[in-house]
């Protein structure tokens, strides 16, 4: 849109007195497929409320949704400042989508550090939306403005703005409450999403539900947002600063039952199911860290499910503990991020050449030491993969998506149950905090994980063999309170069968072995790696863990252009599907784009001696698709 | 009622493991080993629902000894790794083996939190002031000046009085025996572990290879009634081959060092373990020897809600409340939406 076009509109508004109704009549619905929102401002704001409300109600009215919540480490920086800049983007769609977006549609900023820091994401030619009153000296300087970029016109051309003033009129919405001044400028993020849910056809019920359970023990705040919200609405509604509003027709998902996850909700919601329909209870031992500590306050509210949670003194207790709990025959689950996982190496340790089943989650963060907390990256693989004193072969297996977190918990409990090992399962903080559409599942279409703990002796007459093996290597899962099995574990190397301690140098040879054979065991019980696209031909991309959504719309691209650009999806990292390295035989090139310096493209060529290239970017921000697109039509060229 | 239910009486030898025992000769570990074979069977409790947790030193060898269940673990966690056991499984009757350097060094913090939760662990640490199993460093007990491999000019640290720690933690039982004292120890051992919530034991134990006859004043026959001061709660704190000697608290609060001769028995510091306030067992725990008879014994018994019980509580608390978990219901909470197939 022009400049001129902006002018008129702005004009319009402040003389706008014409009757609601004929302004209403006279405003254009356009259908469009898919809209990228972020809502950003201070970290006191409310925007990743607004992005979450935003989220519920378009996933209820039946869109596919995908969310990006990016927040600074700091709980209340400064305010106006630029760091402390929050931001909360969703794409919802007509139709699949596997991402939140690469560019914004409708960039939604309160403030001028927000509008600097995010300004650059917003597509030519989209909807800006700014609080302007809060463009005010103070603001502008904390945001490193010279002057007002609202009073320039060449810097905001590019765009559709519309100034609102947001503070003043959010005051004038709940002025007769008896709120502060401070209270009634904290309802602003609603009267935004008001405005935001007029321009996007939604419907607010569910927001004024949420906000009634919220606030109802303070009815003067429970009005106040309420008011804000409708008086958002009616501003879009009524005001000719806004001539054309959007409809996003609901998404045609698989018919059944749908509600929005998260990633740290659905691995906490797989845990408890693993548990429950094996029947047994879930210990769960953690620490908090950003951004794990949801799956504790997750879990802590299931007890009913059977589910005793420890919050431990540190990183290396939450581990150990959870070492004490498997041994006593619970189903034993730490979560963490980088540096939790770090220090609980020893301990992790123990429970592999112990053999106990244990469930170890990292939620990886930007690194290294404390390095982004906040933001996302993949660079604990190697961490995970062979971050322990010895040689100590385990298990590793990545969840792709905020759904997906569900099913690859589960299926951590299947390994380390039915192999006794501990087991690793990656998320990161993108798919963690990241939110979609998860299709509820019949419970009694679900695996359930067999737990077996012996009550006779294994012996012949020798006494209990804590380490005599099944055709799978397994050792028996025997467990304190059985009479006649009473045995000994510990970190010391012990012998295989009796488990007595042994330095003896061939059974340390057999041991080490067997802990490494092990894992070629639960290959044969993974699935085979499917492919998405072409079965043969000029590039495959691999990825693992929550650049999947991106990699594979950027493949679909490059294939709707012609190209011969298959793609595969790692969720089995060690072991890797049997059939991964015929796979890789099938294409002329491999691209491995990955949120770390190159780790899984090391693995894949160690392993299986492939000249793959690397795509790297540490940004602490998940791949756009462009950008993806971008380096297989390098790679094709070449 | 025919059928005979009552449990097996099981003897020291039904507690010991086929292991041999690879401890040096002499050392003190030997006698706390067979006191704790003879406690055992006076528990009343099933063989197989005792278990053993260490960490690592030559201590921490010590489940490999008995016959129950047993984990040997890595250095310092035992109390982490006991507490998510007994957690798991609160009707398990759980032990904790530890030393000075593993308790008080590397696993300090571990300690400090499993007693300040009253985890409902026997925690038994062997005192012997050393690092033996790698071979003979100043430990975090080690005295101001002790010589060794680390410390050849002597020890500049000053050391942690253990006592001290554990009822500053707030530990609920707290005790002091030494090796070679049998009875004693056999007493203290078995009140622990009828202690409800977190007990723990200092047991000052020789290590006869590289810290040999560190607690002589306690041991010896010919001295340790001159040295300790012998608790028993309710009684006047007495002590001396003739029991001639007493403790007072003097004007400014201090234990004070009378001859009973001079003063009243009502006048003595009387012992007792049940005061909730720690200050009192904090005073006995500060008398140490040589600046003072030391006191031997129990010095703190006290009732209070133990942290697996509670979560044991909270847990069935839940069901009784909401239900066993149901996971339809749970899948289907919050805001749900119908996807209806494209007619």
């Amino acid at each position: 849109m022009s400049s001129e076009s902006r002018e008129s509109s702005e004009q319009e508004t402040a003389e706008s007195e014409t009757p609601v109704e004929s302004q209403a009549a006279s405003k254009e619905l356009q259908t469009v497929e898919s809209v990228v929102i972020r809502f950003c401002g201070d970290s006191g704001d409310g925007m990743q409320l607004a992005g979450t409300q935003f989220t519920n109600v378009s996933a209820v009215f039946g869109n596919d949704v995908s969310t990006l919540p990016d927040f600074p480490a700091e709980i209340r920086a400064p305010a106006g400042s630029l760091f402390g800049v929050s931001g909360f983007q969703l794409c919802f769609s007509s139709g699949d989508i596997y991402t939140p977006g690469d560019e914004v549609d409708t960039l939604v900023a309160m403030n001028p550090a927000a509008l600097k820091t995010n300004l650059a994401d917003l597509k030519r030619g989209g909807t800006l939306i700014v609080n302007e009153d809060a463009f005010d000296k103070s603001n502008l300087g904390k945001a490193h403005y010279d002057s007002n970029p609202l009073d320039d016109e060449s810097e905001l051309a590019a765009y559709r703005v519309h100034k609102v003033p947001m503070t003043r009129l959010t005051r004038d919405a709940v002025e007769g409450l008896g709120l502060s001044v401070r209270e009634a400028d904290r309802c602003k993020n609603f009267f935004a999403l008001g405005l935001v849910y007029w321009l996007y056809e939604r419907d607010s019920k569910p927001t004024e539900e949420w906000v009634k359970s919220k606030f109802g023990k303070y009815p003067s705040v429970l009005e106040a947002n309420l008011r804000a919200l409708k008086a958002g609405y009616n501003f879009g509604f009524s005001t000719e600063q806004f001539t054309v509003h959007y409809e996003v027709p609901a998404a045609q998902l698989q018919p059944g039952k749908y509600r929005k996850v998260t990633g740290n909700e659905a691995v906490a919601m797989g845990l408890v199911t693993a548990a429950k329909l094996a029947d047994t209870e879930l210990f769960y031992g953690g620490y908090p860290i950003t951004p794990a500590s949801d799956i504790l306050h997750e879990l802590s509210k299931l007890k009913r499910f059977g589910v005793r949670t420890f919050q431990a003194e540190d990183e290396i207790a939450a581990i150990t503990s959870v070492v004490g709990a498997a041994f006593g025959g619970a189903l034993a689950v730490t979560a963490s991020s980088g540096p939790g996982i770090a220090l609980k190496g020893e301990g992790i340790g123990l429970g592999v050449i112990m053999e106990l089943p244990m469930v170890i989650v990292d939620v990886q963060r930007g690194g290294p030491s404390t390095g982004l907390p906040t933001k996302t990256e993949q660079s604990d693989l190697f961490l995970t993969y062979f971050g322990r004193n010895g040689d100590c072969p385990m298990p590793l297996i990545a969840a792709r998506s905020p759904a997906d977190c569900f099913a690859m918990a589960q299926e951590a409990v299947r390994i380390a149950v039915e192999f006794m090992t501990p087991v690793f399962l990656l998320t990161d903080g993108y798919i963690a905090n990241g939110a979609e559409p998860w299709k509820i599942p019949e419970v009694d279409g679900l695996y359930r994980v067999k737990v077996r703990h012996p009550k006779e002796s294994n012996g012949n007459g020798d006494g209990f063999q804590p380490y005599l093996r099944d055709e799978n290597l397994v050792r028996p899962w025997a467990i304190p309170g059985t009479p006649g099995l009473e045995h000994r574990l510990g970190g010391l190397e012990k012998s295989d069968g009796s488990g007595n301690v042994s330095y003896d140098p061939d059974n340390h040879q057999l041991m080490t072995q067997i802990r490494s054979q092990k894992l070629e065991k639960i290959a044969e019980s993974i699935p085979d790696q499917e492919v998405d696209g072409p079965e043969s031909g000029d590039l495959l991309v691999i990825s693992w863990g929550g650049t999947y959504g991106a990699v594979k719309s950027a493949c679909a691209a490059s294939r709707r252009q012609g190209k011969s650009v298959a793609h595969c999806h790692l969720q089995y990292i060690h072991p890797f599907p049997k059939n991964l390295g015929e796979i890789l035989s099938r294409y002329k090139k491999v691209l491995i784009p990955e949120l770390n310096s190159g780790q899984l493209w090391i693995i894949i060529r160690a392993h299986f001696l492939v000249d793959a290239v690397s795509m790297s970017k540490v940004k602490g921000k998940p791949f756009l698709i462009g950008e993806l697109c971008s380096k297989i039509d390098e790679l094709l060229e070449d | 009622m025919s059928a005979d239910t009552s449990l097996p009486v099981l003897t020291q030898k039904d507690f010991a493991s086929d292991q041999e025992i690879r401890w040096c000769p002499r050392c003190g570990d030997y006698s706390i080993l067979a006191q704790m074979k003879k406690v055992l069977p006076t528990l009343g409790i099933p063989r197989e629902n005792i278990v053993f947790v260490s960490g690592i030193g030559c201590s921490s060898r010590f489940p490999y000894y008995m016959s129950t269940y047993g984990m040997h673990s890595i250095h310092g966690r035992a109390p982490a790794i006991a507490t998510g056991l007994k957690v798991a499984r609160p009707e398990l009757t759980v032990f904790v083996i530890t030393g000075d350097g593993d308790a008080l060094s590397i696993g300090g913090n571990h300690l400090m939190h499993a007693l300040r939760r009253n985890v409902d662990l026997k925690i038994v640490m062997f005192n012997n002031q050393i690092y033996g199993l790698t071979k003979g460093q100043y430990s975090p007990t080690s005295p101001l000046g002790k010589k060794t491999k680390s410390t050849p000019f002597g020890s500049v640290d000053r050391p942690l009085n253990p006592l001290s720690i554990a009822i500053s933690a707030g530990a609920t039982f707290v005790a002091r025996s030494a090796d070679v004292d049998i009875k004693h120890l056999t007493s203290v051992l078995e009140r622990a572990a009828n202690h409800k919530g977190s007990a723990f034991v200092e047991v000052y134990q020789d290590c006869n290879v590289f810290n040999s006859g560190a607690f002589e004043f306690a041991t010896k026959k010919d001295q340790k009634e001159e040295n300790c001061i012998y608790l028993e709660h309710g009684k006047p704190l007495i002590y001396g081959k003739a029991r001639d000697k007493g403790v007072r608290i003097d004007g400014a609060g201090n234990p004070d060092i009378v001859t009973l001769s001079d003063v009243k028995e009502d006048d003595l510091l009387f012992h007792d373990e049940t005061i909730d306030d720690p200050t009192h067992a904090f005073r006995l725990a500060q008398m140490r020897w040589p600046d003072s008879p030391e006191p031997m014994g129990v010095f703190r018994a006290i009732e209070r809600p133990t942290y697996d019980g509670e979560v044991d509580r909270q847990y069935k608390d839940c069901i009784a409340s909401q239900g066993s978990g149901d996971l339809d219901k749970l899948f289907n909470s919050g805001d749900t939406w119908e996807v209806k197939a494209k007619s």
